[in-house]
C-alpha cells in the first residue's frame, strides 16, 4: 500500500483512475459526464501535485521522495523503477499537473466528436508527461517518453484538422526517429555502468570524455528534434496546426518542454565533459532558432503556424540558457520553459477562441476585432506581452536571467562567442516585438471591416476562467518570481558545480 | 523622525495602480464625471505624496533606498523592488505627477469632445485607465534604485504609449478609418525596443563587470574606478542608444511624430513633457559612468546637439499643428541630452523641468486650437451651434475627410476669437523661443553657457538650432493666432472649457516663473541635485552674458524674420508656404523630413519584410519543408520500407501482426482508422533496430 500511495505514484498514475471510469461509460450519450469525469481527474491530479509540493523540500540538492524497486531483470542487468523529484522536475510536474486540466476545460465545446476516447487519450497523456518527469531510471524514462507518442499521436490523428493524418505520422516518425539513437545510448550506459538508475550513473560518472561526446550527442538526437531545435522543426508547424486546441496547449505548453528537460537532467550532468565542449556549438544552434525562428514567424498568414513558429524562438532562449551552464542561464532556462508553458499555451487557447467561432484562422480575416470583443482584445495583449517579454510579466524574467547568463558565460570563459550569442539573442527580442505586434495589429486594431466578424461574441465565463489562472501565473512569476528560483535554486547550483568540476578536472 | 515619511515612497506606484483599479471596476458607473475625478485623484495623491517626500528630503539631503520587495535573485544576482529617493528622483517625481495632474484634469475636458467627435464615448474610461497606468509605470522608472527596476518603469511608459498612440486604433490621424494610427503605435514600440536592446546589452556588460545593477553599488564612491574605461564607454554606448530610443534622439527619433496620432492630452503628457524625458533622466542619474568616460561624453553630446538642429530644420516646414511642436520636442531634448553629455547634468535637468512646463502648455494649448476649429466646424450637440443632431451624422460621411483641424493653413487670426487659448500659447511660445524672464530662457541658457566653455562646435550648432526654434515657433504663432480667419471654421471657433483652460493658466504661470528654480547666482535647482551627485560632477555655470545676449537677439530677429514672412501680408489657405519661394529644394526636404522614413523603408523595413517573406515560404517552406523532409527524407524512406515490407514483413511477420489485430478488432476502431502500412512497417523497424543493437551488446 505504501507503494502504490507514495505521492509520486499517485500524481503519476491518478489520471488511470479517471479512464477506468471513462472506460465504463457509454459512448455517446454521456459527453457531458465524461467531460466532467476527466475534469475533476486532472483538478484532483492538479490537488495530489500540490501534496507533493507541499512534501518537497527546496533546500534539499537531490532527488528526494525517493522510489526505487526491482522492475525487469534481464540478463544479469535489472531494470528499475526508479521515481524521485527534485528542484529541476518539480515545476515541470507541476506545469503539467496545472495545465492539463485547463486544456480539458478548453475542450468543452470545442470537441464533440467521441469525447470519451479523447478524455482517455489525453488523460493517458498526463500520465506519460508526469512520468517522464519524474523517472530516475533510463529505461523507465524511455518507456514513458516513448509512450507519450501514442495518446498525443492519436489525438492529432482523430481530432486535428485537414491534414491530421500527415501530421500525425510525422510527428510519430521524428520522435521516434530520434529516440532510437537516445535508446542506443542509454542501453550502452546501463550496460557499461551496470544499473540504469540516473543517482547511480550520475555518481560513478567517470566517462571517457570521447565516448561522452557521442552519448552526449545520442541523447541529444532525442531531445533537440523534441525541443524542437533549429534546424530539425520542420515537424513543429504541422503537429501545431493541425492539432485540436487543447493538444496543441499540451504539445507546446509539456511535451516540447520533455526535450529541454532532458538536456538538463541527463545530458548535463551524465556528460558534463561534452557538455562543456558542445555548449558552443548547442548555444550557436539555440541562437540561430531564436532569430530564425522570429524572423519566420512574422510573415505567417494562419495565426496558429505563426505562433508554432515563435515556439522555436522560445525555445531558444532556454536552450541558450541552459548551455550557458551557470546558475543564471540554467535557472533562467527552467524557468522560462514554465513561462512559456503558460503564455504561449495561452495563445494556443487564445487562437482557438477564435477559430470556434470563425472557424478560419488566416489573419486576413480579421481586424479591428477590439471593437468587437474587447475582454478578448485586452486578454490577448496581456499574454503577447508576456511571450514577447515585457518587463513585469514572466516571460521578461525568464528571457533576462537567460541572457544574464549566457554573457556571464563570455564574462567568466572569455569566449567572446557568447557575447555575440548574447547580442543576437537580444535582437531576437526586437524581432519578437515586431511579430507579436503584427499578429495583435492584424487581428485586433484598424477599422473592423470585415462584415462575417461583425456579430462575434465576446468571451464566455468558461472562456474567460480558462485563462484567468494563467494570467495570474504571468503576472506573479513578472513581479514575484522568489518562490520559483527557490524551488530550482539549490538543485541548479549543484548541477552548476558539478559541471563546472568536471571542466577543471579536464584542464 | 522625517524617515518615516521616505517609507510612503511605493505609494507613488500603488496610488494610481489603485485608481486604474477603480476605474475598471465600477467606471462604467459613476459616469464620466467620475472617471476624470477618481484618475485625476489618483495622480493628484501622487503628487501629494512627492510633495511629502520633498519635505522628507529637506531634513535629508542624502535621500533615502527604501526596500519593498524581493524580485530576482540567483547566487549572485540579486535585484529587488527598491525605491530611491534623493533629490534628482525627486525632481522627477514632483514634474512627473504635478505635470501629469494638470494634464488629468485637462483630459478630463477634453477628451468628454474627444470621445465623440470619434463616435466612441465609451472609450472615455479606457483613456483613463491608460493615463493612471502611465503614471505608474513613470513612477517606478524615476523611483527606481537599480537599473533592471529602471528598465520595468522604461517599458512600461513605452507599452502605455504604444496603447496611447493607437488610442483610435480603427482610424487615421484625420479620423477616417484606416491602419496609421496603430501603425504609428507599432512604429513608436518597435523603434524603443531596438533602444531598449541597447539598454539590456548595458546592464549585462555592468552587472558581470560591477556585480550589481544598484544604483548604490555602481554609482557610488569610487566604484567606476575598478571598472577599466573600455568596459565603462560599453555600458554607456549601449545605454545611449536606449537614450536614442526613448528621447528621440538620432537614430531612432522618427517615432516620436508619428505618435502624435495620439489624443492630444497624451502628446503633451507622454510624448513632451514626462516620458520621453526618461533619457536624459537616464544619463543624469548614471551621471559618475558617463563622466568617466570622455569618448562617451562626445558621443552623447554630439548625439544631441546633432538631433537637436536636425530636428528644428523639418519644425520650420511643417504644416500640422502638432507635427511643429513634435520636432521641437525631438530637438529641444536634443538640448538637454547635448547638456548631460557635456557634463552639465543641472543644466540639463533644468531644461527637461523647464520643457515639462511650457511644452505641456503648448500641446495643451494646441489641443485647445484644434477642438476650437474642430468644434467650429461641426459643433456638437448642446454645443449652441447651429448643426443639430442629425445633421451631425452626415458629416462624419462628408466632412470629415476633406477638413482637417490641425493644419495650420485652416487656421488665422484666433487671437480674438480664442483669446485665452492665445494668450497662455503666446507665453509657452516666447518661453520656447528664450526670451528673457520666461522660463526656457534660463534653462535653454545655462546649456548654451555650458557649451560655450565645453566645446565651441557643439555651441554654435545650439545656437543655430535656438534660432530655428524662435523662427518656427513665430511662424506657428502668425499662422494660428494673427491675420484673419481663413476658413469658415476658424471664424466660428469656440474657446474651450473651463477644466481646460485652467491648467492651461497654471501651466501658462510655471513657464513664465519657472526659471526661478535654477535663477542664476542663486541657482537652488543645482544645490538641490548636488547632493545626489555629488561635488565632483556638478558645478554651477556662471551666467554668460555674452552667451546671453546673442541668443536673445538672434531670437527676436528669428521672429522677426518670421513676420516678414508670414506676419505682414495675408497668407491664403491654398497658397504654396511663402518660404519655398527663398528656400526651394531645401524646403522640399525639410517639408518631408528629409525622407528619412523613406530611407528607412528602403533600407531596414523591406529588405526585412522581404528576407522574412523569403525564409519563411521559400527556405523553411518551400525547400525545408516540402522538398528536403517530405520528398527527401521520406521519398527515401518509403523506399526502403518497400523492400523490407514485401519480402520480410509479408512472411512472417504480418502474419503475427495480423493475428493480433483480429484479437484487439473490437477496442481498436480508434487504432483502425489511422493504420497504414507506413507507420506499421516503422514500428517493424524500429523493433528489428532495437533488437540488432541488444543483441550487438550482449553477445559481442
Amino acid at each position: 500500500m505504501d507503494f502504490l500511495f507514495h505521492p509520486l505514484n499517485l500524481v503519476t498514475f491518478f489520471p488511470l483512475v479517471g479512464v477506468l471510469v471513462l472506460l465504463f461509460l457509454g459512448k455517446k450519450e454521456q459527453e457531458n459526464t465524461a467531460r466532467w469525469v476527466s475534469l475533476v481527474t486532472a483538478l484532483i491530479t492538479f490537488g495530489i501535485s500540490m501534496w507533493v509540493l507541499a512534501q518537497f523540500n527546496p533546500d534539499i540538492p537531490f532527488v528526494q521522495m525517493y522510489l526505487e524497486v526491482p522492475w525487469i531483470e534481464f540478463a544479469g542487468w535489472t531494470i528499475h523503477y526508479a521515481m524521485g523529484i527534485d528542484g529541476i522536475s518539480i515545476l515541470l510536474v507541476l506545469l503539467t499537473a496545472f495545465l492539463t486540466p485547463i486544456a480539458i476545460l478548453s475542450t468543452w465545446t470545442a470537441v464533440e466528436d467521441r469525447v470519451r476516447d479523447f478524455m482517455i487519450f489525453f488523460l493517458l497523456l498526463e500520465v506519460g508527461m508526469t512520468g517522464v518527469f519524474l523517472a530516475q531510471d533510463l529505461f523507465l524514462f524511455y518507456v514513458f517518453w516513448e509512450f507519450t507518442l501514442v495518446p498525443m499521436y492519436f489525438l492529432i490523428g482523430i481530432w486535428g484538422g485537414a491534414q491530421r493524418t500527415y501530421a500525425a505520422i510525422k510527428f510519430f516518425l521524428y520522435t521516434m526517429a530520434g529516440s532510437i539513437l537516445m535508446l542506443l545510448a542509454i542501453l550502452w550506459l546501463g550496460i557499461e555502468g551496470g544499473t540504469f538508475v540516473v543517482p547511480d550513473l550520475i555518481l560513478q560518472g567517470g566517462i571517457d570524455p570521447g565516448i561522452q561526446f557521442w552519448l552526449f550527442l545520442a541523447f541529444a538526437a532525442a531531445f533537440a528534434i523534441k525541443v524542437p531545435m533549429w534546424p530539425l522543426h520542420s515537424w513543429l508547424p504541422d503537429a501545431h496546426v493541425q492539432a485540436p486546441t487543447a493538444g496543441s496547449v499540451i504539445l507546446a505548453g509539456v511535451l516540447l518542454k520533455m526535450g529541454t528537460y532532458g538536456f538538463v537532467r541527463f545530458n548535463l550532468p551524465l556528460f558534463p565533459e561534452a557538455a562543456r565542449e558542445l555548449a558552443p556549438l548547442m548555444g550557436f544552434l539555440a541562437v540561430v532558432g531564436i532569430i530564425y525562428g522570429a524572423i519566420v514567424s512574422y510573415p505567417q498568414r494562419d495565426v496558429k503556424k505563426l505562433v508554432a513558429y515563435s515556439s522555436v524562438s522560445h525555445l531558444g532562449f532556454v536552450m541558450l540558457g541552459i548551455f550557458a551552464l551557470n546558475s543564471q542561464g540554467i535557472q533562467g532556462g527552467i524557468l522560462q520553459m514554465v513561462n512559456h508553458g503558460i503564455s504561449t499555451g495561452a495563445l494556443f487557447l487564445i487562437v482557438g477562441f477564435i477559430y470556434e467561432r470563425r472557424h478560419t484562422r488566416e489573419l486576413s480575416e480579421f481586424g479591428g476585432l477590439w471593437k468587437i470583443m474587447p475582454v478578448y482584445a485586452v486578454l490577448t495583449l496581456i499574454v503577447a506581452l508576456s511571450s514577447m517579454g515585457l518587463p513585469g510579466l514572466n516571460g521578461f524574467v525568464g528571457e533576462f536571467t537567460i541572457l544574464l547568463g549566457s554573457w556571464g558565460a563570455g564574462a567568466a570563459g572569455g569566449s567572446y562567442g557568447s557575447y555575440l550569442f548574447t547580442a543576437f539573442a537580444a535582437a531576437g527580442v526586437i524581432l519578437a516585438a515586431i511579430y507579436m505586434l503584427y499578429m495583435f495589429q492584424k487581428m485586433f486594431l484598424g477599422p473592423a471591416d470585415n462584415e462575417k466578424n461583425a456579430n462575434l461574441k465576446d468571451l464566455n465565463w468558461r472562456e474567460i476562467a480558462i485563462l484567468v489562472p494563467l494570467l495570474i501565473l504571468i503576472f506573479w512569476i513578472g513581479l514575484y518570481p522568489k518562490f520559483f528560483f527557490e524551488l530550482m535554486g539549490p538543485t541548479v547550483d549543484q548541477l552548476v558545480d558539478l559541471v563546472n568540476a568536471a571542466s577543471v578536472a579536464v584542464r | 523622525m522625517q524617515f518615516e515619511l521616505f517609507d510612503l515612497a511605493p505609494l507613488l506606484v500603488i496610488l494610481p495602480v489603485i485608481g486604474l483599479l477603480v476605474n475598471i471596476l465600477i467606471g462604467d458607473r459613476v459616469g464620466e464625471r467620475g472617471i476624470g475625478w477618481i484618475a485625476s485623484l489618483a495622480a493628484g495623491l501622487t503628487f501629494v505624496v512627492s510633495l511629502l517626500l520633498f519635505f522628507a528630503l529637506q531634513g535629508h539631503h542624502e535621500g533615502a533606498t527604501v526596500p519593498f520587495l524581493e524580485w530576482i535573485r540567483i547566487g549572485e544576482f540579486n535585484v529587488g523592488w527598491n525605491f530611491r529617493v534623493d533629490t534628482l528622483s525627486n525632481t522627477m517625481m514632483l514634474v512627473v505627477s504635478g505635470v501629469g495632474t494638470l494634464i488629468h484634469i485637462y483630459a478630463a475636458g477634453y477628451m468628454h469632445y474627444d470621445v465623440r467627435y470619434k463616435g466612441d464615448p465609451h472609450s472615455y474610461k479606457r483613456f483613463f485607465i491608460y493615463l493612471n497606468l502611465f503614471i505608474a509605470a513613470m513612477m517606478i522608472l524615476v523611483s527606481a534604485d537599480n537599473y533592471l527596476m529602471l528598465f520595468v518603469g522604461w517599458e512600461g511608459v513605452g507599452l502605455c504609449s504604444f496603447l496611447l498612440i493607437g488610442f483610435w486604433f480603427t482610424k487615421n490621424p484625420d479620423g477616417t478609418d484606416g491602419h496609421s494610427n496603430s501603425n504609428a503605435a507599432k512604429k513608436a514600440f518597435i523603434a524603443n525596443r531596438v533602444g531598449d536592446f541597447g539598454f539590456l546589452m548595458g546592464m549585462f556588460t555592468m552587472f558581470w563587470a560591477f556585480g550589481s545593477l544598484n544604483f548604490g553599488d555602481v554609482l557610488g564612491h569610487g566604484a567606476v574606478e575598478h571598472v577599466s574605461e573600455g568596459t565603462i564607454l560599453a555600458i554607456t554606448l549601449f545605454f545611449l542608444l536606449g537614450v536614442a530610443g526613448k528621447s528621440a534622439q538620432i537614430p531612432l527619433y522618427v517615432w516620436l511624430p508619428d505618435a502624435m496620432a495620439g489624443p492630444t492630452p497624451v502628446s503633451a503628457l507622454i510624448h513632451a513633457a514626462t516620458m520621453v524625458t526618461a533619457g536624459v533622466y537616464l544619463v543624469a542619474r548614471s551621471a559618475p559612468l558617463f563622466h568617466a568616460s570622455h569618448t562617451a561624453e562626445l558621443f552623447v553630446m554630439f548625439t544631441g546637439a546633432g538631433t537637436a538642429l536636425f530636428a528644428a530644420t523639418i519644425a520650420v516646414a511643417q504644416n500640422d499643428i502638432k507635427k511643429v511642436l513634435a520636432y521641437s520636442t525631438v530637438s529641444q531634448l536634443g538640448f538637454m541630452v547635448a547638456a548631460v553629455g557635456m557634463g552639465a547634468f543641472v543644466a540639463g535637468m533644468f531644461h527637461l523641468v523647464t520643457h515639462a512646463f511650457f511644452k505641456a502648455l503648448l500641446f495643451l494649448g494646441s489641443g485647445s486650437v484644434i477642438l476650437a476649429v474642430e468644434r467650429g466646424h461641426h459643433p456638437l450637440e448642446g454645443d449652441g451651434g447651429h448643426d443639430d443632431h442629425h445633421e451631425d451624422e452626415h458629416h462624419d460621411d462628408d466632412h470629415h475627410e476633406v477638413f482637417d483641424p490641425q493644419d495650420m493653413r485652416n487656421m488665422g487670426g484666433l487671437r480674438k476669437i480664442i483669446p485665452t487659448t492665445y494668450r497662455v500659447y503666446l507665453i509657452g511660445s516666447l518661453a520656447l523661443a528664450g526670451i528673457p524672464i520666461f522660463a526656457g530662457f534660463f534653462s535653454k541658457d545655462e546649456i548654451l553657457a555650458d557649451a560655450f566653455l565645453e566645446s565651441q562646435p557643439v555651441y554654435w550648432i545650439l545656437t543655430v538650432a535656438a534660432f530655428l526654434t524662435a523662427f518656427y515657433m513665430g511662424r506657428q504663432v502668425l499662422m494660428v493666432f494673427f491675420g484673419k480667419p481663413r476658413t469658415h471654421a476658424a471664424e466660428e471657433a469656440k474657446e474651450s472649457p473651463p477644466s481646460m483652460t485652467i491648467p492651461l493658466m497654471i501651466l501658462a504661470f510655471l513657464s513664465i516663473f519657472g526659471g526661478l528654480i535654477n535663477i542664476p547666482v542663486i541657482h537652488p535647482l543645482t544645490d538641490w541635485i548636488e547632493h545626489t551627485l555629488g561635488h565632483d560632477l556638478v558645478h554651477a555655470t556662471k551666467f554668460n552674458w555674452q552667451v546671453a545676449i546673442v541668443s536673445t537677439l538672434l531670437a527676436l530677429i528669428a521672429i522677426g524674420i518670421s513676420w516678414l514672412i508670414y506676419g505682414r501680408k495675408e497668407i491664403d489657405a491654398s497658397q504654396p508656404d511663402p518660404l519655398q519661394r527663398a528656400l526651394g529644394p531645401i524646403f522640399i526636404g525639410m517639408r518631408n523630413k528629409w525622407y528619412v522614413d523613406e530611407i528607412y523603408g528602403f533600407l531596414i523595413i523591406r529588405p526585412y519584410e522581404r528576407l522574412s517573406s523569403f525564409l519563411a515560404h521559400q527556405v523553411d517552406w518551400t525547400f525545408w519543408h516540402d522538398w528536403f523532409h517530405d520528398s527527401g527524407i521520406a521519398a527515401g524512406f518509403r523506399g526502403l520500407a518497400n523492400f523490407l515490407a514485401n519480402p520480410v514483413d509479408l512472411g512472417v511477420i504480418d502474419g503475427i501482426a495480423n493475428g493480433l489485430a483480429r484479437a484487439t478488432k473490437g477496442s481498436a476502431s480508434a487504432l483502425r482508422l489511422l493504420q497504414t502500412g507506413f507507420v506499421r512497417n516503422y514500428a517493424l523497424m524500429v523493433f528489428l533496430g532495437v533488437v540488432a543493437i541488444l543483441s550487438f551488446l550482449i553477445f559481442r
